[in-house]
């Protein structure tokens, strides 16, 4: 038990050792070398994360003491690191994945300079290390520190090809989008030391579970909870702060496949789940469904997006905000399991897809619009099987990964409310819809590129192809662990969760008839959808959207929305700030006493005359003062 | 006679002094000026001193008498040094620009 303390710190320290060899040597070291020691470290990383779950399986929790990082009076925050159920599966998930896409990137990026290959090599340990610390922090200021490192991480990976001003200012908006979560996170972190003293997961949950504190109250609970779902919006892109993902696309595909699916996204619904003791206090239920509402419009919104866009990648951005969108729906109905478990699978398929259509920019030599493809199936066999099987998994069709995951949600809804089950499920069609347009568009019919580009087409090379087949196998068997008892599964994941969150017992569960009803009905529903989906785009033809179709396309004009209702006017706000308040007001407040005091000593001079007559004219004057002063006003 | 015929011949040389002062522009008058204006303030000494010494108070006090007078003449002869370094600046002035105009002497300025 104990050495699992001893050793645990080395999880998150082997990123950072890898993304400092790889910063400063990156003048130095060979690509090949930069590529083993990047996928070397996450890689050793991963084996230990492995040690670690088999050691906490058995129901073992360890919190990791390493120093005091803030000790001031009453308030001890310790450098300390939980090691229980939840973070060991977060840690496989982060080091797992991340391991596969260091792999994959090997190949991908390739064709850099090796100057910028270490460079791209060590902001993905570094970023791989900020997320291991977010999980692995056991209170929530340890994991504000991993929250802002992956904000900058995700900053510096989007802008990686920083000479493209619009991926510059895609970065921007991802670093700006979070900051505004991050102020919710943070004031959250705050309340809760205000009234609790503590920021540690166990003690501040001790407290609420056994109500030791007295001064806390529903209140308290409703406001903590809205301000870490506020910090969670921004991190897991939700309305209204969901426009930064898709626009992260700048960054190389690799970087989107991490930032999807193995850190950043997943931060929010982790920091939800850890936090679900509060979530599920007096008071919570609140925020429980405003988290329920916005998961869903969410969900909704991204899912409408994706149906017309034409981006490989923006279809896949969109997908995973929907995605979500759900969890944040299985967060909101009091299911973190389900929610979890989502983050699980949906890692691994997104990861794959994100990976497959990186495969397909590769082979297309840089083409992302799906309209110019098609027929790929002829020259990417790998990429083209491992990609349906990543969106069988994402459209939940059974026996993958993303059925199981789904319908613990979606059961988990139907017994929270019929509506919201209706309309994720809506949700969830839309999403067999999309994905199966996006890949019937990518492989199946006639090649639609030029000719140049048909010649090119190739099969990506084994490095690639291996992360590809690894991601397949999990995204077909990853959701074997929470096969639900009805299905005569044990739902292992829930049992292995327990000792973090706590499986409560329903009241009164639903009957395994209508459970079988609502799996049958979803499984159906997404059939229809898939198949609507091959029989419009069998054989694309390029079209005009018009109508709603052409809304869709434009992204309900969401990003035009706030660029006139909040960038614009702030912008004016600055405009008028600069050219009257600072140019007139200060600069003329500054630029006056100056033109005063100049003023004032040139009158002044004028007293200098240098004419005898006049000084003893004033002196006379003077004397004369002194004179009727002394007689009169004494 | 009374003191206020002293006063008044006194104040009058010294308006007279400091007008003559004031409005004239050559050296040498300013520096007459002047002297008439010290003049007058030697001879309201003296015409104090006189009134005090017709009317002691209490006990005669013969020193008092003749204080006054006494450095009135002190004065005087001070006064005299202080002409001929006066006269003799105005006559190094007049070697200088070939003008006793004080208008002149404005080289303080700048």
């Amino acid at each position: 038990m104990n050495n699992v303390l001893q050793i645990v710190w080395l999880i998150p320290f082997l990123p950072l050792l890898g993304f400092l060899i790889n910063g400063l040597g990156r003048k130095q070291l060979s690509k090949t070398l930069s590529g083993i020691i990047g996928s070397g470290v996450i890689l050793i990383s991963f084996v230990i994360s492995l040690w670690v779950f088999f050691n906490v399986k058995g129901g073992n929790t360890h919190v990791a003491h390493y120093f005091n990082f803030i000790d001031v009076n009453a308030i001890k925050i310790g450098f300390d690191f939980q090691i229980d159920q939840l973070s060991a599966l977060f840690l496989l998930i982060i080091t797992g994945v991340g391991l596969l896409i260091h792999v994959y990137s090997t190949s991908y990026m390739h064709e850099e300079d090796s100057k910028d290959f270490a460079k791209y090599f060590s902001f993905l340990n570094l970023f791989v290390f900020s997320m291991l610390l977010l999980v692995m922090g056991a209170n929530y200021v340890i994991m504000f520190i991993g929250w802002e490192g992956v904000g900058l991480c995700s900053y510096l990976l989007i802008g990686y090809w920083f000479k493209n001003t619009s991926f510059n200012n895609a970065a921007k908006k991802a670093f700006i989008m979070n900051r505004i979560g991050d102020l919710g996170f943070l004031l959250a972190v705050f309340w809760l030391i205000k009234k609790l003293g503590t920021a540690d997961y166990h003690t501040a949950f001790d407290i609420i579970v056994n109500h030791k504190a007295a001064t806390f109250t529903p209140v308290d609970v409703t406001g903590i909870t809205i301000l870490l779902f506020i910090g969670a919006t921004g991190k897991s892109a939700q309305i209204p702060l969901y426009t930064w993902l898709p626009d992260a696309m700048a960054g190389p595909t690799p970087v989107s496949a991490l930032i999807h699916a193995a850190t950043m996204v997943t931060a929010g619904i982790y920091m939800i789940a850890r936090s679900n003791v509060l979530y599920s206090a007096n008071g919570a239920e609140i925020s429980r469904n405003i988290i329920a509402v916005i998961g869903l419009a969410t969900a909704l919104l991204a899912a409408s997006i994706a149906l017309k866009q034409n981006d490989i990648k923006k279809v896949l951005a969109y997908s995973t905000v929907s995605q979500l969108g759900f969890m944040f729906i299985a967060l909101g109905c009091g299911n973190y399991t389900a929610a979890v478990f989502h983050v699980m699978t949906h890692a691994f398929f997104k990861a794959l897809l994100f990976l497959g259509s990186g495969s397909v920019i590769h082979a297309m030599g840089g083409e992302q619009d799906i309209t110019k493809m098609g027929g790929l199936n002829r020259y990417l066999r790998i990429t083209q099987i491992t990609f349906l099987i990543g969106c069988l998994a994402i459209a939940g069709c059974p026996p993958f990964s993303g059925f199981f995951s789904k319908d613990a949600i979606l059961v988990g809804a139907f017994e929270n409310n019929k509506v919201l089950w209706v309309l994720a499920v809506f949700a969830a069609m839309m999403t067999a819809y999309y994905m199966f347009r996006l890949y019937f568009l990518t492989f199946s019919g006639k090649f639609r590129g030029t000719h140049d580009q048909e010649h090119h087409l190739h099969e990506s090379p084994t490095a690639m192809t291996l992360p590809l087949i690894i991601l397949a196998i999990l995204a077909v068997i990853g959701g074997f662990v929470g096969v639900p008892h009805i299905l005569n599964g044990h739902n292992e994941i829930a049992t292995f969760l327990q000792p973090v969150i706590p499986i409560h017992e329903n009241a009164n569960p639903l009957s395994s008839s209508t459970e079988y009803g609502l799996m049958i009905g979803t499984t159906v529903a997404m059939f229809i959808a898939g198949l609507l989906a091959y029989l419009q785009h069998r054989n694309y033809v390029a079209k005009e959207n018009k109508g709603l179709g052409k809304v869709l396309a434009n992204k309900w004009y969401i990003d035009e929305l706030y660029q006139s209702i909040i960038v614009k006017p702030i912008q004016s706000i600055a405009a008028f700030l600069n050219n009257v308040v600072e140019k007139k007001g200060i600069d003329g407040f500054v630029n006056g006493v100056g033109k005063a005091v100049n003023y004032g000593s040139r009158q002044a001079r004028l007293l200098q005359s240098g004419h005898v007559g006049n000084y003893v004219l004033l002196m006379v004057i003077g004397i004369l003062i002194l004179f009727i002063v002394q007689l009169f006003l004494k | 006679m009374e003191i206020k015929y002293y006063i008044g011949l006194a104040v009058a040389l010294f308006c007279i002094g400091i007008i003559g002062v004031l409005t004239r522009r050559n050296a040498i008058i300013i520096f007459m000026c002047i002297e008439v204006m010290l003049n007058a303030v030697n001879l309201l000494l003296v015409a104090f001193s006189k009134m005090h010494a017709a009317a002691p108070v209490g006990k005669s006090m013969p020193s008092v008498v003749s204080d006054a007078q006494i450095f009135v003449f002190f004065i005087m002869v001070v006064a005299a040094a202080e002409v001929a370094v006066g006269l003799a600046i105005i006559v190094m002035m007049y070697r200088n620009v070939h003008s006793v105009d004080v208008n002149f002497l404005n080289r303080l300025k700048n």
